[in-house]
């Protein structure tokens, strides 16, 4: 958690019951007046603390502690294909953003004949949503009494994703991670009983470890992380060991606050949970806090939802996602099916787009470049007005398919109706609904 | 080895609880009312708060069969969606705490068959109701109002209440006994100004039910999603304005998106139609459950199974650490 300027001051010499150290209080040697103007400056992250060479051993620690993220940074990778989650630093999307969307994977079983099969459909899935790529982001390989090492490097040459290793036999997982070398996976798990020797390994091969406690005891979990640190892994990930609904819920949104409002460096890191064959918890897995998603079961029918909800609950709510301004064909039309104009905006673009694709009637939509706003506030804002229209018209050349000169327009800017036909001269225009689930009534209605 | 402190914060706002139907004692027919709403922390956190009662689930059926709805939709019901109180008792059946009858948008639409279509509906099932006009102004009015009255007492919610047509159908509320569904687009301020306007009408607050308005997985779902956190985070704060239940229609909305309505030409990713159609309804609903929903309006059996199936789950304080 960052600190404030008076809360780093406090930690600077001139706030020292060490005579030895107060005595250079504003001794001005860090390039700052006071002990106090270079504290601010700190917390501005205008200066960096070795400016200052008398700062107590036990307050640099805090300081730099203060200084690191509080959720760790975690990344996993294969064949050039990166995972990283981490890096949050808030409880609700709407307060900034969700940076690092969870990876989600598809566990296979070391007993499971077609392990290889399985990943390989994981690795190679792709589905397009709004011009984004959507893919998997790995496979967890259980060892589960089959050859885990040839599993795993079946699976690894299957697959170009990222793994995890869903191990807690020390013998297994080192065998595991020779046969994962060149990727860097995720161990999981390390728990009280096996942790000296699993924090050998994953400080050995370079991977981050999955600390492991029982039934969402988070004093135990956090005890082990420290424990895991201890003895040289840095990289580390969360599995409070819970499971179901009620108590994921709480759990997580404990680590979170844990790490975001109360600074507990112990439960800093990203969690990793498994929801089983149920894409609703991992639903919930995906909107409240978790880095990892497990799913037992790979389905496009299931994947592509939950995909496309990362996406939703990953957008940045300042940034939202617009569509390219142009013109678009729905339903195949020809020259002279209706010309409709809407904005770029991402959900005005779909429900305009739905509304007429899914009425089965042919049509041309012409997406102005309205900066990703919706019509109503476009036009509030002056970025979806006659002039823009009119050029969106002319520079899209839509003219040139079609048989007519007719465009229809959003009923919420009926008053641009005028300008418009001063803009456009010969067109003729039609104000259309002020809902796009009007649109097909209106098409039906009035095109003709 | 240190000793972890749950993380609580302290609220002191409070969820308006209201109340949906009437039994005969109270003034209406219903063998049950339900009660929604008295959270005084965020969904499901039991160690911080109380959640006193789950979200309900209402299923939706209309006067007569959509011409419009996916073809999974249909066949998951069959031959009810033929006949509004076959298809009422099958919705109760399919486990539905409160029945929203829609009246859809056709010729024969008037308030003397609306009123027979509620009789129908309200001899078909104890379940108490939330009644929504077709969507048009005028036609929204005269349908309610026929409604409200054949069903005085009966606390039914009516809707849609929206900032450009709320008069007459809160009046209907005021003279009859009933609720209203107050709807706004997505945003904090309009859905407190909307109440406002509401509760000065003199209909008190308790008897609002606040809609923040839906977008389906993929349709703008996100945005809904944070309007919803931040007006429960604002009720518990304590503004008074925002502490009505919600109520929110996943099931329109998702059933509405391309991914649910069509089975053919479509990307070979999207996979089986049913299995990704319900889980967009599902998803949708679960994803707004997490952020304050108090009614969700379904459309399909198996979504109200597998949303009842979470719910169960997330009020069984399993969650809870001493
Ligand atoms: S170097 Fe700056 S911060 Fe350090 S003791 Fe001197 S004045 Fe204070």
């Amino acid at each position: 958690m960052a600190l404030s300027g008076l809360e780093i001051y406090k930690l600077l010499p001139g706030s020292s019951k060490n005579p030895e150290v107060k005595k250079h209080a504003n001794c001005k040697e860090c390039g700052f007046p006071t002990c106090l103007a270079f504290a601010m400056k700190l917390g501005q992250k205008q200066a960096v603390l070795a400016q200052c060479p008398y700062v107590e051993e036990e307050s640099k620690a805090k300081l730099e502690a203060s200084a690191a993220p509080p959720i760790r940074l975690i990344t996993i990778s294969a064949n050039g294909r990166k995972l990283e989650v981490g890096n949050e630093t808030v409880l609700f999307r709407h307060e900034k953003t969700f940076y690092h969307e969870p990876g989600l994977f598809v566990r296979v079983k070391d007993t499971q004949a077609d392990a290889a099969e399985v990943a390989k459909a994981v690795g190679e899935y792709m589905v397009d949503y709004v011009g984004m790529n959507l893919t998997m982001n790995g496979v967890a390989v259980e060892a589960a009494g089959g050859d885990f090492a040839a599993t795993v490097a079946a699976v690894k040459s299957a697959c170009p994703l990222p793994l995890v290793l869903l191990v807690e036999d020390p013998a297994a997982a080192e065998a595991g991670l020779t046969a994962a070398q060149g990727t860097q996976s995720l161990l999981w798990a390390a728990t009280p009983d096996n942790w000296e020797a699993m924090a050998k390994l994953a400080a050995q091969y370079k991977v981050p470890l999955a600390v492991r406690a029982a039934g969402g005891d988070l004093d135990a979990l956090a005890a082990l992380a420290e424990q895991v640190k201890g003895a040289g892994v840095e990289d580390i990930v969360l599995d409070p060991g819970v499971r179901d609904y009620d108590s994921s819920l709480a759990a997580f949104t404990q680590l979170r606050r844990l790490a975001l409002k109360h600074n507990e460096r112990n439960v800093g890191y990203p969690i990793i949970a498994f929801a089983g064959d149920d894409p609703v918890l991992a639903g919930q897995h995906i909107a409240k806090y978790a880095g990892f998603v497990v799913l037992d079961r790979f389905s496009s029918g299931t994947v592509y939802p939950l995909l496309v909800m990362r996406a939703n609950i990953f957008t940045d709510p300042q940034k939202p996602i617009q569509v390219k301004p142009g013109i678009y064909e729905i339903n195949n039309p020809k020259p002279g099916d209706p010309l409709m104009v809407t904005t770029n905006f991402s959900i005005t673009y779909f429900s305009v787009a739905n509304e007429i694709e899914s009425s089965g009637i042919p049509g041309w939509l012409l997406v102005a470049d309205a900066e990703g706003m919706s019509v109503l506030t476009a036009w509030a804002a002056g970025k979806f007005d006659a002039e823009r229209i009119a050029k969106s018209v002319k520079t899209t050349g839509v003219a040139e398919k079609l048989s007519h000169q007719r465009i229809v327009i959003p009923g919420h800017v009926a008053v641009l109706m005028g300008e418009l036909e001063e803009e456009l001269p010969g067109w003729e225009i039609n104000v259309g609904p002020r809902e796009a689930v009007d649109l097909p009534n209106f098409l039906k209605m009035q095109w003709g | 080895m240190p000793t972890i402190e749950v993380p609580k914060e302290k609220w002191n706002g409070k969820v308006r609880e209201i109340t949906l139907g009437a039994t005969a004692a109270e003034g209406g027919t219903r063998a049950k009312t339900v009660t929604v709403g008295g959270e005084t922390t965020l969904p499901f956190l039991h160690f911080e708060g109380e959640i006193p009662r789950p979200p309900a689930i209402a299923i939706e059926v209309q006067d007569r069969k959509p011409v419009d709805w996916s073809p999974v939709l249909l066949e998951a019901w069959g031959d009810v969606t033929e006949d509004v109180a076959a298809w009422t008792k099958a919705a109760a059946e399919a486990g539905a705490d409160v029945i929203l009858l829609k009246f859809s948008l056709h010729d024969e639409l008037s308030p003397d068959y609306a009123r027979q279509v509620l009789r129908h509906v309200l001899d078909a099932t104890g379940l108490p109701l939330i009644v929504f006009g077709p969507g048009q102004a005028d036609l929204d009015n005269d349908v309610l109002v026929a409604v409200a009255e054949e069903g005085k007492g009966e606390n039914f919610v009516l809707g849609v209440c929206e900032d450009k047509n709320y008069r007459t159908i809160v009046a209907a509320a005021l003279a009859h006994g009933h609720l209203v569904n107050a709807r706004t687009a997505m945003d904090v301020n309009l859905a407190k100004q909307l109440n406002i306007l509401i509760s000065d009408m003199g209909l008190p607050l308790e008897r609002i039910v606040m809609d923040p308005t839906t977008g389906a997985l993929g349709y703008g779902m996100e945005y809904g999603y944070s309007v919803m956190e931040r007006l429960r985070l604002a009720a518990l704060q304590g503004d008074g304005m925002t502490q009505q239940p919600m109520l929110v229609t996943p099931g329109e909305e998702a059933w509405r998106a391309k991914e649910a309505r069509a089975g053919e030409g479509v990307p070979q990713a999207w996979g089986d139609w049913a299995e990704r159609a319900i889980n967009w309804e599902t998803l949708t609903a679960s994803t707004l459950v997490e952020s304050g929903a108090d009614i969700v309006v379904l459309r399909h059996p198996e979504s109200v199974k597998r949303v009842r199936g979470m719910i169960d789950v997330l009020m069984s304080k399993s969650g809870v650490t001493s």
